[in-house]
């Protein structure tokens, strides 16, 4: 409990930092205040505003496709239940989760061979004459955001799959019989007796995805970015770290996390809200 | 592709998830099937290729992996790239330190997610629900990166290896895990130890740990494994070489592995004569074998241990 007020709590007082005029050395209390000085500062002349607005949209372009395409890993686990070879079901469930339990560096690193001009992509490429100079895929701008929700996707779908296998075993076997009494082809079971079923789980998954919007991590999109996707890739995350750590401006990044943690706050307990209007249920 | 190429085998006693009835099949779902087959396949193969075509090129010539050339099966076979690359200084030491993070960091966090996991099972706990609350909540909600980060620089927690372990003791979702199982346990197995003149204690100790078995090893796993992949906070806290990870050595060389090779290759000079193309570190060997040694840990475990955390997850899933 010590630790987890600690860690988890204790850097709350670090919210401070974005009422000072904090410069490192300089410890907090010789700091002057200066109030809301660094949130008027977000949006103080139009370049700022455009590289804010710029980061939000890279925030709500990279989480709305996740959003979007959340119901992959349902569909996944639906059609994977469905091969009746046990064996090969086996191996593709073992095959796909592991990408889950690599890090994103690994995943860089695998990208970067795959991928980079030098890369066994652009090589094949070039042995089969189907293209004579390197792609640059790692080093463009364009589809970042698709590019990003590719690495996503293959990384985590295997894994969030196992969610949804279980609530599809937890499915009564009477429905799938009185189904196939009624003469229902299989298409028609996934229709009416699978899909309803999952609908729950479904919906606590979304709600928390939507929930945890603005935060799509750091860890991803920082050793995905360089020089030239640099503005396509800054999601809320990155762009605090890199003005903390690249600019040394603690006082903004901390005052855009504060924000930040204010809005996933209030939008946790809408969704929950909504929730329990629709459901009757809330997820927290 | 077979299981012999990449080294899986899929567990026959894993848990059977297919609905055991009968049903017909028409053309219709004769087709379906054929699709859904194709389509897993080629996902299972985005899957796996990645890691197997980069084990093929630190074992293949390279001159030929550095223009992209090893595809399909290794050219030239040799091993001279982790003879190598265990020459370049400071790799042997973040083993080290991701090894020790990885074993310290595991048993601690095991060992809380037990107890309090124990706890928060127990009907009579002392302001239960708040307490309960305090924890999940933080699964929620966090202060953000930089705020943490003055945190632990104002604990003096940068540069210390203890920034590895502490932060990460607690956690939450792990304690959800092994709360969910011990409140599936028996009831009367605790009473009957209650009965018998156990303190709590010797309840959590005699009786709740040896059941607990299954998710303590899921538990232990995925921690070990966030212990291993960690990235981040090497990445904030430490600028002291001596603490680095082998992640974030990694990373370090796929930004600049070129200086490396050269670096390597002087080193190399010296004592073997001239080292041929074939066997000639390039950034991109060097690049790739690292990447191979970072990974192989988590290869080698996980076929072993895929059929518990499965299980473990499936268990807290429909119970929670």
């Amino acid at each position: 409990m010590v630790l987890l007020a600690v860690f988890a709590y204790y850097p709350l007082y670090g919210w401070v930092y974005a009422f000072f005029d904090y410069t490192p050395p300089i410890p907090l209390s010789q700091s002057p205040f200066v109030g809301f000085k660094w949130f008027h500062s977000l949006v103080e002349n139009q370049v700022k505003i455009d590289q804010l607005l710029q980061v939000i949209k890279n925030t709500f372009g990279i989480s709305g496709l996740g959003i979007l395409f959340s119901w992959l890993p349902m569909l996944f686990a639906i059609f994977l239940t469905e091969i009746k070879a046990v064996r090969f079901r086996k191996f593709i469930q073992t095959v796909t989760t592991l990408p889950n339990f690599i890090s994103w560096v690994l995943v860089y690193s695998l990208a970067f061979s795959m991928f980079s001009s030098e890369g066994m992509v652009n090589g094949f490429l070039h042995m089969t004459g189907l293209s004579d100079s390197p792609v640059l895929f790692l080093q463009s701008s364009d589809h970042v955001w698709l590019t990003m929700w590719f690495w996503a996707t293959w990384k985590t779908l295997g894994w969030s799959a196992i969610l949804y296998i279980a609530a599809i075993m937890g499915i009564d076997e009477s429905l799938y019989e009185a189904a196939y009494v009624d003469g229902a082809t299989r298409m028609q079971v996934i229709r009416h007796v699978v899909l309803p079923s999952m609908m729950p789980t479904y919906f606590v998954l979304l709600m928390l995805q939507i929930a945890s919007f603005l935060n799509n991590g750091l860890e991803q999109y920082f050793v995905f970015q360089n020089a030239f996707n640099k503005d396509t890739i800054q999601v809320l995350d990155l762009y605090v770290y890199n003005l903390a750590m690249g600019g040394g401006s603690y006082s903004v990044s901390v005052a855009i996390s504060m924000l930040k943690s204010l809005i996933s706050v209030v939008l946790l307990f809408s969704v929950n809200g909504l929730s329990k209007l629709l459901r009757g249920e809330g997820i927290v | 592709m077979s299981d012999s190429q990449t080294g899986f085998t899929p567990n026959s006693r894993d848990i059977d998830i297919s609905k055991t009835v009968k049903m017909q099949v028409s053309a219709t779902d004769k087709i379906i099937s054929t699709v859904i087959y194709i389509l897993f396949s080629l996902f299972a193969f985005i899957c796996v290729y990645p890691f197997y075509s980069i084990i093929i090129n630190t074992i293949s010539a390279n001159d030929l992996s550095a223009k992209g050339e090893i595809i399909f099966w290794p050219k030239g076979i040799h091993f001279q790239n982790y003879v190598d690359v265990f020459k370049i200084p400071g790799l042997g030491n973040a083993f080290v330190i991701s090894l020790g993070r990885t074993v310290i960091g595991t048993l601690l966090t095991v060992g809380a997610s037990a107890f309090l996991g124990f706890m928060f099972a127990q009907e009579d706990m002392w302001g239960k629900k708040f307490w309960y609350r305090f924890t999940i909540i933080t699964m929620f909600f966090n202060a953000g990166i930089i705020p943490w980060y003055l945190t632990m620089r104002s604990l003096h927690l940068t540069d210390n290896f203890l920034a590895y372990i502490l932060p990460s003791v607690v956690a939450p979702f792990f304690i959800i895990l092994v709360k969910t199982f011990v409140e599936a346990t028996p009831k009367e197995l605790q009473q009957a130890a209650s009965i018998d003149g156990a303190g709590i204690f010797t309840i959590f100790y005699k009786v709740i740990l040896p059941i607990s078995k299954p998710i303590l090893a899921t538990v232990a796993i995925f921690s070990a494994v966030n212990q291993w992949n960690s990235f981040q906070d090497t990445l904030l806290l430490v600028t002291d070489s001596k603490l680095y990870s082998l992640q974030f050595i990694l990373y370090n060389y796929i930004n600049q592995a070129s200086s490396l090779s050269t670096m390597v290759n002087l080193q190399n000079a010296g004592s073997t004569a001239m080292a041929t193309l074939a066997t000639k570190q390039t950034s991109t060997s060097i690049r790739m074998t690292v990447t191979i040694i970072v990974v192989a840990p988590i290869l080698l475990v996980y076929p072993i241990f895929q059929r518990f955390f499965v299980k473990g997850i499936i268990i807290g899933a429909v119970k929670g």
